[in-house]
């Protein structure tokens, strides 16, 4: 059993950020090449096409049946496979919805490649050889430095990401598009998948229902009935 | 079975989340340690025999003193290893989290994040995990051990047990590449007026307010209802608000009676901060805002008509 969670191939918010931030970085002079790299169905290359239309040069797509229903671990040792291929400088992550797929991802992604990890960041600077980078956290803001190579997840507080202009997404068709099996970034059918999975899904419920809510258009009166509500909830 | 849970600290003080985790360990049945990294381990780890811990374990190497990951992964996989504890879990937080995902690349062991439950189902241990916008709840299995899980922060209430915990003490080694990224600076948010984490009643202003003056409608309701005041990260980060009262992923989790939302779209990284309220209530003038997919009462008004004439009304009823 798997959850299919691949959702309509729409670049993921998140993501957006951290594209904005390496596009930043090389239009700020650093002779860089923006390169995104994702697993999925083959039509994940569209969503990755977006960002191509944003501004990156060139797009990496794992995609095999057999990397279907990967978990942490499949997942981690696909992307790290793909990754150390290309062998970045700087591997940007966005943030992902607290309860998708990839929200953890990072992390074990970094441990993989034995590089340094900052997660949440909210600023990110580059400088002889390093990043700073100030992360924010449940207690307030830490201020960061790791040598590169290193891995760092952006929050999507870093910045705002641009629209694809029309002419960049008239040149993002003719960027280049790969689309890789499992065998040719060398990973083994055994270590991705289900095969390659520490965890499964067991079954699937409905949640709980939360009760009956009421949604009411604001007029005149909408505040004396949520009095109403709240004095009924005894909430006053 | 035995588990070990891993218990975050900040400043000498154990987090509550943990505590959570650690009683709900402990109710499972099995061995139940704890873990505590840092400066300050120690103390902390004394105190963990009243939620449940039978054993605490505490090192306050110099590697673990700046709240990073790397260190605490090569910490824990030490510790695992030796031990051969069969489920390992955590609270979540930005820290946690790092050092869970992390966990589960250097043990290659299951990871379940976002979990709201847990059970022992004739051995097997089931999670219960929230997907696709919480519209699915998936009982999520470990196919190998150590069973690593992630949690939700304050699903689990801490439950004082009252039995003392022996303290061991231990030298972790790490990896050099761990050791990479270090602390330079630190801001420490401060704290004013009640703290929003203890408060029964919430309201919480977002950017749908318009300009930070207007936090003046949300303090005038919440003073009347005698609760606190929160903030979304939108407008923590514009500097409307302090930073003590974001709630949200990056801020505080809270869960009080009432939560009254005033202004905020309710998109997922405020909503993990505050889902578990009671009683949420909603106002915001976008029909199509996310928090009106799951607050209890919505008005779809403007914020800056529907608050001051609630406050009016409250005071009014009071009055009567």
């Amino acid at each position: 059993m798997r959850l299919d969670r691949s959702g309509e191939g729409a670049l993921n918010l998140g993501d957006t950020n951290a594209i904005e931030s390496a596009l930043r970085i090389k239009e700020a002079g650093a002779e860089a090449e923006v390169v995104l790299v994702s697993m999925g169905p083959t039509d994940a290359i569209n969503a990755l096409r977006k960002g191509l239309a944003m501004g990156a040069d060139r797009a990496v797509l794992v995609s095999d049946e057999g990397a279907a229903g990967s978990d942490i671990v499949a997942t981690g040792g696909v992307l790290a496979a793909a990754l150390a291929r290309e062998a970045p400088e700087l591997t940007l992550f966005g943030q992902q919805s607290a309860d998708s797929d990839g929200a953890v991802l990072w992390a074990a992604i970094a441990d993989r490649l034995e590089q340094p990890l900052i997660s949440q960041a909210t600023s990110l600077d580059l400088a002889d050889g390093k990043a700073t980078v100030k992360r924010q956290t449940e207690y307030g803001y830490d201020v960061i430095e790791a040598p590169l190579p290193c891995v760092i997840a952006v929050s999507d507080g870093i910045n705002e990401p641009r629209y694809p202009s029309l002419k960049g997404i008239m040149s993002a068709k003719k960027k280049p598009q790969e689309t890789l099996s499992l065998d040719e970034i060398g990973v083994a059918a055994e270590s991705a998948g289900a095969a390659g999975s520490r965890t499964e899904v067991r079954a699937l419920h409905d949640p709980p229902p939360r009760g009956d809510s009421q949604i009411i258009d604001g007029d005149g009166e909408s505040a004396a009935k949520l009095l109403a509500f709240l004095t009924e909830k005894k909430l006053v | 079975m035995s588990t070990l849970v891993y218990v975050e600290q900040h400043d000498g003080e154990a987090q509550r989340a943990s505590l959570g985790v650690l009683s709900k360990a402990s109710s499972l049945g099995g061995e139940v340690s704890a873990v505590v990294l840092g400066e300050r381990a120690k103390d902390v780890a004394a105190g963990l025999g009243e939620f449940g811990a039978a054993t605490s374990f505490a090192a306050e190497t110099q590697a673990l003193s700046a709240p990073l990951p790397q260190a605490r992964v090569d910490a824990l996989t030490g510790l695992v290893a030796e031990r051969q504890f069969e489920n390992v879990l955590f609270a979540s937080t930005v820290l946690t989290a790092d050092v869970a995902a992390g966990l589960s690349n250097r043990l290659q062991a299951g990871l379940n994040w976002g979990l709201i439950d847990v059970r022992s189902d004739g051995g097997q241990l089931v999670g219960t995990q929230p997907a696709l916008g919480d519209s699915v709840y998936v009982d999520v299995g470990w196919t190998t051990t150590p069973r690593l899980a992630l949690f939700r922060t304050g699903v689990f209430d801490p439950q004082s047990s009252g039995v003392s915990a022996s303290v061991v003490e231990f030298e972790p080694t790490a990896s050099e590449w761990s050791a990479a990224a270090v602390l330079v600076d630190r801001e420490q948010a401060v704290s004013e007026g009640p703290a929003i984490e203890e408060a029964d009643v919430i309201v919480a202003g977002g950017r749908g307010l318009g300009a930070p003056e207007h936090f003046s409608l949300v303090e005038a309701l919440a003073e009347e209802l005698g609760g606190a005041v929160g903030a979304t990260r939108a407008v923590v980060d514009a500097g409307w608000y302090p930073y003590a009262t974001q709630v949200g992923q990056t801020g505080k989790t809270v869960t009080p009676k009432l939560y009254i939302a005033c202004g905020i779209s309710g998109a997922i990284q405020h909503k993990v901060g505050m889902q578990n309220s009671s009683v949420i209530v909603a106002i915001n003038k976008d029909k199509n805002a996310p928090i009106f997919d799951y607050c209890d009462f919505g008005v779809v008004g403007d914020v800056h008509e529907v608050v001051p004439k609630l406050t009016e009304l409250i005071k009014q009823q009071k009055g009567a």
